[in-house]
Order: structure tokens, then C-alpha cells, then sequence
């Protein structure tokens, strides 16, 4: 087990810069995603933390010890791939021993080290299985084991749930964050599902573009966004936003309507979004509320239903309980709790808290 | 994900792809069968009247009957009976080998390389290694044979094989098999602690070994048909590959054809057993060789 630290890491492919000086420190034992759109560089990252990329600049630590100039092999890490990689040819006790390959260890050692691995993953019945005659998720639990048997430093997981069924992914998402709590080793985990970093992370680095966006606990990037696209990217469906300008402790909305944001102070006439949770607005009794609109759409969730909302030309998403969602065509009126409300400057997107 | 069904899979839909639904009774269709026809006819025709040649005495040779009126196994006896033709057959069957070995092993480790690492001047490299192929080889023997002859190498082993150890086709058709193997496999073999070589000894290789068979079978059987090289670099009779020792039973006072073909008849055997055996093999290659171009 081990820490892991970038400093100022960058990446050029020919003109195109994809990483611009990536700051992280990741603890011994954490488990961190990075989560983020396709191209926003965390897959970079990662390849560059496992070797497989050179960084343009700035340093990779693993243990505290710089690591750039290292093969891939002295680095102490174990990668899991998207497509699994393993190795048609072999079985699966090959499969998980190729790691071993390398290894001082007795032939005796070998196999109880691999058994030892195939336990832990309950996969003893397949050791003499192809990866062929095997399901997407034990191909995964394979991918798994192979990584485990060398006992890293540091686990290096790409999107490595992408392939598999939503039911399947649910379940190898538990077994992934059950199997960290066992094994406690340090785990870096991309993918572009926010719902996998919310549920397996220690702390989520949410990237855009090559450059991290913001870095905290599941919690704090859910509550506290750092700014619209992370706001945006984080919690299904995605929070809405509504243009309008401050005034008199409050956001007079665009579309009409004023909100108070009690114990806030802003400039009045400064321009700002207002962000509101789909599952932050509820739906007010006749007379009450602050955002007027018409159902335009009904989408049963089972437990709840989404319902979009045109409100004076802009289109918002709000969740009510599933029992008793109104139909389509009718005029609700919303309110919203003022602390569950966020504001963000309308021209840099950041958060004013 | 594995590599081997991605190649089967991709070689499957191609060879699939002509066997898709056809009106039949179409006059285009009887057209095609009849074109086919006579094209196989045109191909085994030859055949037939060698093998049936092998069965005649000589007197009947020149007669147009297939079945022979008299058939005998005494062309065998006599072709098998003599020692130089048991050394030919050797001959063909050792330069065969080892040219086979060296093109898996060659045109694979550079197909590979120029398939999976980046460097500087890789695709001039690899338009220099395919423009070899416009080359015809009777333009080639020439600055064979003078290079022969400065090395010392004319009347050997060596002389017969050395313009064949590795070849251009054989390297593009492995970088084109190459290409159907994902980087993971590379990369978490390389992550496991593999050097490159290794790498591609242990990983890459086996999941390739379609596209082996497929190349093993084109160099074996272009290497045991050969005929021009050999014939120019040969001098003594103990050197002569099959295809050069049969012409001596046709340049020898008394052309004896009934021995030619016999001799023939023996020499296509292996070629058809390994046709038979492998024939997947050689259509998948020449669809994965003609697919990604």
C-alpha cells in the first residue's frame, strides 16, 4: 500500500494538450475516482500513473518515490482494462499467475497465492475454465484476480464496469468496494458513470477538459459543486439552471419570479444561475411556490416520476413521488428549500457561496 | 473481449458475405456455375492427366484415354526406387521447413513491430517492405546469383533459402493480423512485468495463430513448388529440390514423361494433404490479407 501523488502532470499529443498540470494527492488506502466526459483526460492520467504514457511534465510519486522514469513493471501497480484483457489462450489459473510470471516466488507459493487470489473472488471452480466459457462478470472478477495476486501498491481500475449489463454492474460495483474494505489497498478508478464514482469513492476528481474541475467526498461535490459543469455532471437528472440577476436578497428569475436566498450578499443586478435539484423542488399547495410552469412530460421512475416543466420558456425537471404525479398539460406551481438552493456567477460558472 | 473470436468473427462475416440469399434459376447464376466450370476444369485438368500418366507405360502415354488400358505401379516403383529422388524430396522438404520457421518468425516479429510501436520512419519502412512485392523475381535472380557467388553460397542449402527467409507479403499480412489485437493485452502484459520481446513471444503470438497457420502454409507450399531459383542456384544433382530433379527426367536422353509425371504426382501429395488440412486457414489469410489494406 502506498500514496500517490501528481504534481503539475501535463500531456501533449502532437498540438493537442490533454492534461493541463494535474495537482492530486491520494492517501494510503483511499479509494479515488475520476470521473468525467470522454477526452476530459482521466484516462490519461491514469495511463501516465501506470506507466503506459510518458507525462509532457511534472512528476508522478507512488510511495513517495518518483516514479516517471520507471517501466511500468517497477512501479508497483496493478491495472485492471476496460475490455478485461485476459489472455484467450490461457486459463483462468494462467491467466491470474501471468503476473506472477516475473515473481521470486516457489512454484508452491505460486499456486497458493493464486488459490488464495480465486477464494477471495470466489472463482476456485473456473481455475481450469478459458476466459471464453466464462460470463461477463466472472471474466471480470478475473481481470480482478490477476491484479490482486501481485499484491500492488496501487490498484489502477479503467472503466473497467462499462462492459458489463446494468444488473451485473451494480453487483460488481459492490464486490469492487467490498473487495477495497478487505484487501484496503490504494485505488485509482476511472469512469464516465457518475453514479459508480458517488458509490464506490473515498473522494471523486471530477475532470473536464484536461483540467480537474473539483476534488471531495461523494457528499461535498453532490452539496457543495464547485461549479456549474460539476453541478451539472453530478446527481441524475442533471440540476437545472435558472438565468436571472440578484436583487433585494434574492434572484429575480429571467423567466419570472423571485427567489430569496436569506443570509447571502451579492451586488444587486449581478448576473447568476440558480441552481435547484430535480429532487430539491416540491410541489406547493395552490397559491404557494415560487416557479410556475406546465407539465409537458411524465416520466415514471416506479418509486418517483420525473416530471418536465415548461416554466415561461425554460425547461426544468423536477421529481415528485411516483404515486401521485399529476398528468401532462397541467399547471403546477414548485417550491424550493432556500438551502438547498446554489448559485453560481453566470459568466465563470463558479459557485458563489 | 478476446482477440481469437475477433478474428474469427471478422472472417467469418467475410466469408459469409457471398453466401448470401441468390435467386437461383437466375440465367446469371447458371452464367457464374458454367464460368466456374470450366475454370475448375481448367485447373484440374492437368492434374488428372498427370495422375493418370503416373499409372501408364510408356507406349500408352501419348494416348487421350484418362483410365489407363494397362495400369501399372512400375513408374512408382521406379521413381521411389531411386535414391536421388528420395534426396530431392528431402531437400525440398528441409528448405521448405526452415524457410517456413523463418518466416513465422521474421515477418511476424517485424509485421508486429511495425504494427504496434510508433517511431520515426515506420510507414516509409513499411511501404519500402511492400513495394518489394512489384518486384518480379526473375528480375531478382540476377543480383541473387551475383551475391551468391561473392558469398560462396552457390550449390548450398543456404544459397537455395536465403532470398526466402523473410518476405514482404508474409510481413504485411502479420501487421495486418496484428492490427486485430487490442493494446490492452500488450500493455497489461507489460504492466505484469514482461520485456517486449516476451511480450510478443507470449501474448501476441498465440493470439495470432490463425494468421500463422495461414502464413506457414503459403511459404511451405510456395517454397516446396519452387523452381526457378533452385534451378539457378543448383549445381550438383544432390542439391536439386523436386521441382529441379524432375527436369532431369525430362532433359535426359530419353525424355521419360511417364517418370515426370509420376515424380509430380508424388511431389503434389504433401501439398494437397496440407491443403486439406489447412484450408481455412489459407482462405481466412487471404481474406484478412485482402480486408484491411
Amino acid at each position: 500500500m502506498a500514496d500517490l501523488a501528481l504534481h503539475g502532470l501535463t500531456k501533449t499529443f502532437g498540438k493537442t494538450k490533454v492534461l493541463h498540470g494535474i495537482d492530486l494527492a491520494v492517501q494510503d488506502g483511499e479509494f479515488v475516482v475520476f470521473v468525467g466526459p470522454s477526452g476530459c483526460g482521466k484516462s490519461t492520467t491514469l495511463r501516465i500513473i501506470a506507466g503506459l504514457e510518458d507525462a509532457t511534465a511534472g512528476t508522478v510519486e507512488i510511495g513517495g518515490r518518483v516514479v516517471n522514469n520507471l517501466e511500468p513493471k517497477d512501479r508497483d501497480i496493478a491495472m485492471v482494462f476496460q475490455n478485461y484483457a485476459l489472455y484467450p489462450h490461457m486459463t483462468v489459473r494462467k491467466n491470474i499467475g501471468f503476473g506472477l510470471r516475473t515473481s521470486r516466488l516457489s512454484r508452491a507459493e505460486k499456486a497458493a497465492r493464486i488459490a488464495e487470489v480465486a477464494g477471495v473472488l470466489g472463482m476456485t471452480d473456473l481455475l481450469d475454465r478459458r476466459p471464453s466459457q466464462l460470463s461477463g462478470g466472472q471474466r471480470q472478477r478475473v481481470a480482478i484476480g490477476r491484479a490482486m495476486v501481485r499484491d500492488p501498491k496501487v490498484f489502477l481500475f479503467d472503466e473497467p464496469l462499462s462492459n458489463l449489463d446494468a444488473q451485473l454492474r451494480t453487483q460488481m460495483r459492490l464486490e469492487i468496494k467490498k473487495l477495497h474494505k478487505q484487501v484496503g489497498t490504494t485505488i485509482i478508478f476511472v469512469t464516465h458513470d457518475q453514479v459508480e464514482a458517488m458509490t464506490l469513492a473515498d473522494r471523486i476528481v471530477i475532470m473536464k477538459d484536461g483540467v480537474i474541475q473539483q476534488v471531495g467526498t461523494p457528499s461535498e461535490v453532490f452539496n457543495a459543486p464547485a461549479n456549474v459543469f460539476v453541478a451539472r455532471f453530478i446527481g441524475a437528472p442533471a440540476m437545472n439552471l435558472l438565468p436571472g440577476s440578484w436583487r433585494e436578497g434574492g434572484v429575480a428569475l429571467d423567466m419570472g419570479g423571485q427567489i430569496a436566498l436569506p443570509g447571502r450578499q451579492l451586488a444587486d443586478g449581478t448576473r447568476v444561475d440558480l441552481g435547484i435539484r430535480p429532487t430539491d423542488l416540491a410541489i406547493s399547495a395552490d397559491g404557494a411556490g415560487q416557479i410556475t410552469g406546465a407539465i409537458t412530460l411524465v416520466e415514471p421512475l416506479g418509486a418517483e416520476s420525473m416530471l418536465y416543466i415548461d416554466a415561461g420558456g425554460v425547461e426544468i425537471i423536477a421529481a415528485c413521488p411516483g404515486r401521485t404525479a399529476p398528468d401532462p398539460g397541467q399547471q403546477i406551481r414548485l417550491s424550493a428549500d432556500p438551502e438547498a438552493l446554489h448559485l453560481f456567477d453566470a459568466t465563470t460558472g463558479e459557485a458563489l457561496r | 473481449m478476446t482477440a481469437g473470436p475477433v478474428l474469427k468473427g471478422a472472417a467469418d462475416r467475410v466469408l459469409a458475405a457471398p453466401a448470401a440469399p441468390r435467386r437461383k434459376g437466375h440465367p446469371g447464376a447458371y452464367l457464374r456455375w458454367l464460368l466456374l466450370f470450366a475454370g475448375g476444369l481448367i485447373m484440374v485438368a492437368p492434374l488428372v492427366w498427370m495422375l493418370s500418366a503416373s499409372f501408364k507405360f510408356s507406349y500408352e502415354l501419348y494416348d487421350l484415354n484418362l483410365i489407363p488400358v494397362e495400369p501399372t505401379l512400375r513408374n512408382y516403383e521406379k521413381v521411389l526406387g531411386d535414391p536421388r529422388f528420395l534426396r530431392w524430396f528431402g531437400n525440398s522438404f528441409l528448405i521448405a521447413t526452415i524457410v517456413t520457421m523463418s518466416n513465422l518468425f521474421f515477418d511476424s516479429l517485424v509485421g508486429y513491430t511495425l504494427c504496434k510501436f510508433r517511431f520515426p520512419g515506420r510507414t516509409l519502412i513499411f511501404i519500402a517492405i511492400l513495394s518489394t512485392l512489384m518486384i518480379p523475381t526473375e528480375m531478382l535472380v540476377i543480383p541473387w546469383y551475383v551475391m551468391s557467388q561473392k558469398f560462396g553460397w552457390l550449390d548450398s542449402y543456404w544459397g537455395i533459402m536465403f532470398p526466402g527467409m523473410m518476405t514482404a507479403f508474409g510481413t504485411f499480412l502479420m501487421k495486418q493480423f496484428f492490427e486485430s489485437v487490442p493494446d490492452d493485452f500488450l500493455e497489461a502484459a507489460r504492466i505484469d512485468g514482461l520485456n517486449e520481446f516476451q511480450i510478443w513471444w507470449s501474448v501476441a503470438m498465440p493470439l495470432v495463430r490463425p494468421a500463422l497457420a495461414a502464413l506457414a502454409i503459403f511459404v511451405f507450399l510456395g517454397n516446396w513448388t519452387a523452381f526457378l531459383w533452385p534451378l539457378i542456384v543448383t549445381n550438383s544433382v544432390e542439391m536439386y529440390t523436386i521441382p529441379v530433379g524432375l527436369k532431369t527426367f525430362a532433359v535426359e536422353q530419353n525424355v521419360d514423361w511417364e517418370m515426370v509425371m509420376t515424380g509430380a504426382a508424388i511431389a503434389t501429395l504433401p501439398t494437397l494433404v496440407i491443403f486439406l488440412i489447412f484450408q481455412r486457414f489459407i482462405i481466412r489469410g487471404v481474406v484478412m490479407a485482402g480486408l484491411k489494406g
